[in-house]
């Protein structure tokens, strides 16, 4: 299994530590690397991609180090943010090079299957030059796919596409990810990570704060208190039942529903149905009201 | 060498305008030459002072920062190397390649305008021509390779090459003792002052010895080979803004 390895390792750069002994493993799948900006998120990701050394610890693909080691590249494609390119290629040609650049056998069949994934067979006679951003993004893309890599790491990659293009790549992330590719992407949009990750690795001022899907993160917080929205055929009597039986910390009755707090969470939902049996009533609706990644990040980000 | 990656540099080193900047240098060479030419009645001893001073004082290091700075600065500077370093390839090979191209720009560019020039302004039997050319392509070798290695090294290649190529080569080491043994223009014309003994009065003369020079510019141009693919293999690129 393909796996990127995060061993305590450490940036710093003079007085500042950007990065505090962070250890995580980065395996298949779609893994998205979420922080607000100055989190760590680029430094991490440049070790990553063999591109900065780690002041302590290690960054390994597969047990070898990249830094320093070129022949990594073979197997791994990197979509940067930076904007600049071959700007006077045209699409098919720059992307033609990096195929040949990767000493790739067939580089004419390898491009047009790069270009094709990412919709960008028919401006391929056009000059890079004069693509919009979303345009010469898929032609990053394209690049860091061509010689079908084991990781592919991308940096803010949904930046400037338009909601057509950027649910392509959602798909081709999608695709990849199921086929066993390790994909890590870099964003400080909540609802881009959400809608495609499978795991999470949030990064907050250099240090790791955590690490899951979205839901098992929010499971870890058991100081913070889950909350539910119900809805019954009595939600008053619902209410009395669950606030003596004592599992939820709150309750607050609304015209259509009832929002409960509850701390011990496991204890709540085991009573819930019990309570709703005892008083003969019928539960409609029951949603954990904040299992969104937004809420777990601003939690996160004030811990 | 990889002819992938010198095909990339030569055709970001020459398909914009730093061609044309090129291009109108030599031309500058030339008008200069004709101004000489016409200002001296085609003395060899006019156009040998043009050449030994303007020339591999001012010009030939000018063409070469730009040269030299051209095959990579850029490139190093808008982070669009990350295309070129992000691959299964040895980044001496990526250095090599690129510096190649250079070198072969900087002597097509240097040597034209010099040995042109030569002719335009006046030459006895070819023989400033040959000399003063063997120099230019020496220098130009060497210096090409100079801002090579500062593009890698420096984050401000061009102006660190200005103050090279306009205040060291250009105006020092035509007058200070001690900063003329320490110049890629006094080694380079020593091979001239040689193959031009017979004509003293032409004044082409460096302050170094024909063995020492040579000795000087090839220790220079591998130190500066050797110091850019040293620091290419450890260049951090930063992955975003």
């Amino acid at each position: 299994m393909t796996a990127i390895e995060l061993a305590g390792v450490s940036r710093w750069f003079g007085n500042v530590v950007a990065v505090n002994d962070v250890t995580m493993t980065i395996g298949p799948g779609v893994t998205g690397l979420l922080g607000p900006n100055g989190a760590g998120k680029t430094t991490l990701l440049s070790m990553m991609s063999g591109f900065l050394p780690p002041s302590s610890g290690t960054v390994t693909l597969d047990g070898a180090p990249v830094w320093r080691h070129p022949e990594a590249y073979r197997r791994i494609g990197l979509v940067p943010e930076a904007e600049a390119m071959y700007d006077g290629m045209t699409a098919w040609d720059f992307v033609y090079a990096n195929a040949q650049l990767h000493l790739l056998p067939d580089p004419g069949a390898a491009t047009k299957r790069a270009l094709e994934s990412v919709d960008m067979m028919g401006p391929r006679d056009r000059v890079v030059g004069t693509f919009s951003k979303g345009m010469k993004q898929r032609v990053k893309m394209a690049t860091a796919l061509v010689h079908q890599p084991d990781v592919l790491l991308l940096d803010e990659p949904f930046n400037g596409m338009d909601p057509r293009q950027r649910l392509h790549l959602l798909d081709l992330l999608q695709e990849l990810g199921a086929a066993g590719t390790v994909v890590l992407f870099s964003s400080h949009i909540l609802e881009e990570v959400e809608d495609v990750a499978g795991t999470i690795e949030v990064v907050v001022a250099g240090r790791q704060a955590a690490s899951g899907d979205f839901r098992s993160i929010r499971r870890l917080m058991t100081e913070r208190p889950h909350q539910y929205t119900i809805s019954s055929s009595d939600n008053r009597s619902l209410a009395a039942a669950i606030i003596s039986d004592g599992s939820a910390d709150a309750v607050t009755i609304t015209p259509s529903s009832l929002e409960v707090q509850a701390s011990d969470f496991g204890r709540f939902v085991h009573a819930l149905p019990r309570l709703a049996l005892a008083s003969k009533i019928s539960l409609d609706e029951v949603t954990p009201a904040d299992e969104s990644l937004e809420s777990v990040f601003s939690y996160l980000v004030s811990r | 060498m990889n002819i992938v990656v010198m095909r990339l540099t030569a055709r970001s080193l020459l398909g914009n305008r730093r061609s044309w900047v090129l291009v109108a240098l030599a031309a500058l060479m030339w008008i200069v030459a004709g101004l000489t030419r016409w200002g001296s009645g085609a003395s060899p001893s006019a156009t040998a002072g043009l050449m030994t001073n303007f020339a591999l004082g001012t010009l030939i290091p000018v063409m070469c920062l730009l040269i030299g700075t051209g095959v990579i600065a850029q490139e190093i500077e808008d982070g669009s190397i990350v295309y070129l370093l992000a691959k299964p390839l040895p980044r001496r090979v990526i250095a090599l390649s690129k510096l190649a191209v250079g070198l072969g720009a900087a002597l097509v560019f240097t040597v034209a305008s010099v040995v042109i020039g030569t002719m335009i302004s006046g030459d006895q039997d070819w023989r400033i021509s040959i000399a003063l050319g063997t120099s230019t392509a020496l220098a130009s070798l060497v210096y090409t390779a100079v801002f090579f290695a500062i593009s890698i090294l420096s984050r401000n290649p061009v102006i660190v090459g200005l103050i090279y190529a306009l205040l060291w080569e250009g105006v020092l080491a035509g007058y200070i003792p001690g900063v003329k043994m320490v110049s890629v223009r006094q080694w380079a014309l020593a091979p001239a002052e040689d193959l031009l003994a017979a004509h003293p009065a032409w004044n082409v003369v460096s302050d170094v010895g024909l063995v020492a020079a040579y000795v000087l510019l090839a220790i220079t141009f591998v130190a500066a080979v050797y110091a850019a693919i040293q620091r290419l293999k450890t260049l951090s690129v930063r992955v975003s803004e």
